[in-house]
């Protein structure tokens, strides 16, 4: 994400690639989802995208809103 | 007769001044000269086409109805059941698959309209991309400069229609994958309101914004489109349980009563300048002045990915166990990813969802209609990693979503509209209005083609 904003108070810091690594490495093989090697730096990069996204809204005051599976717009 | 014009094709054939056969056989010999260098059908029902267009001709011979698209030659994404066609949805893995036995609702309904399948088109993998660089099927080339994308993950159905093709095409949009190939090929394409149209064979891919919707180089055509495909569908659990709401009808109808405003913040930076010179040529136009801040689209922009690639990853998630080099090497990365999203991430980015409609829908309480950017910028070129927008290096192919993205995460009805005069490439504006309330978005993209300031482009 090219995103901008501050991240809110308390939200988790940012992941380090290597941590990243470690989880990928660990929590993989526990899915059943072997990561081809020739594949791994990639996984490990766009991981790292999705947590910094998650940054982004770790902790933003949501209020009320309701979680479960029903969406209508 | 002009191949790109739907709704003069079913006038002549349903007034027998043509015959839906010549109407396919000239479509299908455009196919013929123009793909090869555009790519973007992937299946041509050549045979097929004939036949159905004969069944249009023999119905009209013995005075029946043959519907409002009488003969009109259409093409959908190869993501949407075709009977008897194996549906691809971009992969090398579903190639595999066997054919459909039947056809996705949306395809049958326009058939059942009289609209001639002509085939099928390409697509990025899982329409996971905003390019169609699909490794497996090789790139869609955009019609106004063979160089460049045309846009993704719909971009054989904007080629096919900007390529003047067909007049018609089906495509599907998750974060803006019908809006970004329309305004890189200069054609208009409409998201409708998320539930609007049945997704009943389609391959999904990010089910809580899943969309299906036409592109057509006018108004009237998308308006006709969309028509015969509205209605409740019980075989597809997320199409509302609503009226039909005719559109054709109503494109006439002016604007004087609309209120439209510019989207500001978001909207209005990280693009390039002649970008945000087609939103306000087009805010001139409709006398739109007034400015409006929808606010965190950077973090709704966040929470869409999120659920995005958790969502396609768990759709493919035993392909991704088994056979992940089978993946086209664009999206597999990503989707590997994907699977390993925490889940309470998912649940937040879905807590923040809820609260961001909240704050559009009271946006919507004094404004009928938004006018936003479609794209930072025109069609890059094929293979294009990185570009330069304002002066900032960025990642080419994610930053085409940025103002697509914000919209469909909340289910809001788009059309992205083609400004005439965009020079040299095509660029689109999108008109956002409220959930279901997309004839107000017809009756301005009619006035602004009315008034020449939208106007689709297709290749000669």
């Amino acid at each position: 994400m090219s995103a901008t904003p501050e991240p809110s108070p308390g939200a988790a810091p940012l992941p380090e690639p290597s941590d990243v690594a470690r989880y990928v490495d660990g929590i993989a093989p526990l899915l059943g989802l072997p990561i081809p090697p020739e594949c791994r730096d990639g996984v490990v990069r766009n991981l790292s995208t999705l947590l910094a996204a998650g940054f982004l809204i770790d902790d933003f005051p949501v209020g009320e809103a309701e979680t479960a599976p029903v969406f209508e717009p | 007769m002009r191949l790109a014009d739907a709704l003069g094709i079913a006038a002549d054939v349903r007034a027998r001044r043509v015959t839906a056969r010549a109407v396919a056989t000239r479509a299908l010999e455009r196919v013929r000269a123009r793909n090869a260098s555009l790519n973007c059908f992937t299946t041509v029902l050549a045979e097929s086409a004939l036949r159905d267009a004969e069944a249009v001709d023999a119905a009209i011979a013995a005075g029946g109805d043959p519907g409002p698209l009488a003969g009109v030659p259409f093409a959908v994404k190869n993501l949407l059941d075709v009977a008897g066609l194996t549906t691809l949805a971009g992969s090398k893995i579903n190639a595999g698959h066997p054919p459909a036995t039947r056809d996705a609702t949306v395809v049958a309904r326009l058939r059942r309209a009289g609209a001639v399948l002509l085939g099928a088109l390409n697509m990025d993998e899982y329409a996971f991309g905003f390019t169609t660089e699909n490794s497996h099927y090789g790139p869609t080339r955009n019609p106004h400069d063979p160089s460049r994308v045309a846009g993704g993950s719909s971009g054989g159905s904007a080629a096919a229609v900007a390529g003047g093709l067909v007049p018609l095409a089906l495509g599907s949009d998750t974060n803006g994958s019908i809006r970004v190939p329309a305004a890189l090929c200069g054609i208009f394409g409409l998201k409708p309101t998320y539930g609007r149209l049945s997704r009943y064979g389609a391959v999904l891919f990010g089910i809580s914004f899943d969309h299906v919707g036409p592109l057509t180089a006018s108004v009237r055509d998308l308006a006709a489109a969309y028509d015969v495909m509205q209605g409740p569908d019980p075989a597809d659990p997320v199409c509302a349980d609503r009226l039909i709401e005719p559109c054709l009808p109503r494109v006439d109808e002016g604007i004087r009563d609309l209120r439209i405003a510019v989207a500001d913040g978001h909207f209005a930076s990280r693009g390039e300048p002649e970008v945000f010179a087609t939103v306000e040529r087009v805010a001139k136009a409709l006398g739109a002045v007034r400015r409006v801040t929808i606010p965190d689209n950077d973090r709704a922009r966040a929470a869409a990915t999120i659920i995005t690639a958790s969502e396609g990853a768990s759709l493919h998630m035993d392909d991704l166990k088994s056979r992940p080099m089978d993946f086209d090497p664009m999206t597999r990365d990503r989707f590997l990813a994907g699977a390993l999203v925490p889940a309470a991430l998912y649940v937040r980015a879905q807590r923040f969802r809820a609260w961001y409609r909240e704050r559009v829908r009271e946006i919507f309480r004094d404004v009928d209609v938004l006018l936003a950017p479609t794209t930072p910028f025109p069609a890059p070129r094929i293979g294009q990693e990185m570009s330069t927008v304002a002066g900032v290096q960025v990642p080419t192919r994610p930053m085409l979503g940025l103002y697509t993205q914000p919209l469909s995460f909340v289910g809001l009805p788009v059309i992205s509209v083609p400004v005439a005069g965009a020079s040299p490439l095509p660029l689109g504006v999108q008109l956002v209005a409220a959930p279901w309330n997309e004839a107000a978005l017809f009756r301005i993209a009619a006035a602004l083609e009315r008034d020449g300031v939208a106007a689709a482009r297709i290749a000669g």
